[in-house]
């Protein structure tokens, strides 16, 4: 495992494994993840995984940066001799289209196809989670097909319905919560993606796989009056 | 109980922030000026982490609905209680029925009040701390506006009624409009110009009205990197001094998001940052390079300061008794 560490001001250190976003990176920031889980160092106070970096933050009142690169070393030795650990996939309902995705037909007719055939085309691939920043629970997810690619709107939307699945660029991703932005909507999910109140509070994590499935405005409904009733 | 008559420019409940959530992309959000922060906590008898009420520039007016001992800390805002000055970095007495106002802001401008007992509002993932932009913790997810009443309680507090047997104070900290803050290099500080290097150490910059508890926005030299590039986003930290493509540098505050893909020149030194959260638009600043050795060097004589008052004020609290 090739790495090298920085300061991030004195309190947090960034391991860094690579400079381009792939999966032998991504899963080597898996790796030391999972380690940071079990083995947690008592001089940490959090983590946040991104595409090529992990940058680890500790109270400096317990050790100095030096002895952090020291200790982290150390763990990252641990890290290289396992196996890239197995995501979980997570499969995510989506109503495309309709009020739900109202730019749904802007994202077709920008790449001269059907809206259906953006659809199938979006529900084909397997997305993995880079990064989860931005917002609370807002993934970075890598793997959409170019052939689906839009440019942002030009101007942003005031106000983004929380839940809405968007397309920017070469990404794809889902907003948690309500939010301005200037992504292109093709549709919405029933499922929350953030969840102030409980344990784990974001549905997703770095390192899961995506999968999207399409449902109908009728399902959706259901679904999304089913969530409610368990939340109250 | 208080009740909140007038709500302010921007009053909030804080605590010392959300740990542990921003891998879920969570912002940790509390108070921007840590130190001034415990040191109220501490002279009311509360733990430091108890929350409390950040005021920021124009203050609120706040009711008190029982007898209680509270504790102004941070930039002067001129608070009066019921028309009369009071004293801020000391314990002060309050009766049922007084009133606390602010006036102008005279140095800072942010100020912290603690309640012996702490504002009870609910935990939310850990923290009292209001996160505005996800509407979540604090009181209701918002600033504090008229007609709230917030509940007290729930921490030890000291209960003393006595004016005379508050009579003391801790010494403040300088909160000037022109400081030199401390700051050690940040990790693409060696991607920007060379003119931009040295202009971010020899010039000042001045901070933008624009600016919040998201980051302190400063105008001054445009600084560029040496060649224009787009960098993978990664982690930012309390301090990190971010440039966006317009050249203007962003000083990362509480609300800050957990990641950004801005190159980063430097970094405040954590000991620094309540100067950094006292400025008022128009103030003047300058960059001063240190290590990070000598940065830690200086978090750890900062802490043991506060270690050394804590025990002052558990001594003096105990000398009345």
């Amino acid at each position: 495992m090739a790495y090298s560490f920085s300061p991030l001001g004195d309190q947090a250190i960034i391991i860094e494994l690579g400079n381009a976003i792939n999966e032998d990176t991504h899963n080597q920031i898996k790796a030391i993840t999972s380690v940071l889980e079990a083995n947690p160092p008592h001089w940490m106070t959090e983590f946040i995984p991104a595409f090529t970096t992990i940058t680890i933050f500790y109270n400096p009142l317990l050790l100095l940066y030096n002895e952090a690169e020291t200790d982290l070393a150390a763990l990252l030795e641990k890290a290289s001799e396992m196996k890239p650990p197995l995501s979980r996939t997570v499969e995510i309902p989506v109503c495309y289209g309709g009020s739900y995705g109202p730019d749904l037909e802007f994202v077709a007719q920008h790449n001269g196809l059907s809206a259906e055939e953006v659809i199938r085309i979006h529900l084909e691939e397997t997305y993995t989670v880079h990064m989860i920043g931005f917002a609370p629970g807002f993934p970075y997810l890598g793997g959409m097909s170019e052939k689906i690619a839009a440019p942002r709107r030009e101007t942003p939307r005031m106000q983004i319905p929380a839940r809405s699945v968007g397309i920017a660029g070469n990404q794809t991703g889902v907003y948690p919560i309500s939010t301005p932005g200037g992504w292109q909507l093709i549709g919405r999910t029933p499922l929350p993606l953030f969840t102030p109140n409980k344990k784990n509070p974001g549905l997703l994590r770095t390192g899961d796989k995506i999968i999207f499935r399409q449902i109908s405005e009728d399902v959706f409904q259901t679904m999304e009056a089913d969530i409610n009733a368990d939340d109250t | 109980m208080l009740t909140i008559r007038k709500g302010g420019l921007q009053t909030t409940v804080q605590d010392l922030g959300r740990s542990g959530f921003q891998k879920y992309g969570v912002v940790a959000a509390g108070a921007m000026d840590p130190f001034a922060f415990r040191i109220a906590n501490l002279l009311v008898g509360n733990e430091e982490n108890a929350a409390a009420i950040e005021i920021q520039l124009i203050g609120p007016e706040i009711q008190f609905e029982e007898d209680t001992l509270i504790a102004i800390c941070g930039g002067n805002l001129s608070p009066q209680l019921d028309g009369e000055t009071a004293d801020s970095w000391r314990p002060v007495a309050v009766a049922k029925g007084q009133t606390l106002t602010f006036g102008k802001p005279t140095a800072g401008s942010r100020c912290y009040l603690a309640v012996a007992g702490g504002i009870d509002v609910p935990l939310v993932m850990n923290s009292r701390s209001t996160y505005l932009r996800a509407a979540i913790g604090g009181y209701q997810g918002r600033a504090l506006t008229q007609g709230d009443r917030l509940a007290v309680g729930g921490e030890n507090g000291r209960n003393e009624s006595s004016d005379q047997k508050t009579a003391w104070s801790v010494p403040a900290p300088v909160y000037s409009a022109e400081p030199v803050i401390r700051v050690t290099a940040g990790r693409q500080f060696d991607l920007f110009a060379a003119d931009s290097r040295k202009c971010f150490f020899s010039e000042p910059f001045s901070l933008s009205p624009h600016s919040d508890r998201m980051g302190c926005r400063l105008n001054g030299s445009q600084l560029a990197l040496s060649e224009k590039q787009e960098l993978v986003s990664e982690a930012v930290a309390f301090g990190s001094i971010q440039v966006p493509a317009d050249g203007n540098p962003i000083i990362l505050m509480a609300d800050r998001q957990t990641t950004g893909g801005y190159p980063k020149i430097a970094e405040v030194i954590t000991a620094d940052l309540p100067l950094v959260s006292q400025l008022k638009p128009g103030d003047s600043i300058r960059f001063k390079k240190v290590s990070v050795e000598e940065a830690q060097r200086q978090l750890r004589l900062q802490e043991r300061r506060i270690s050394c008052l804590k025990r002052a004020i558990r001594l003096k609290w105990e000398a009345l008794k």
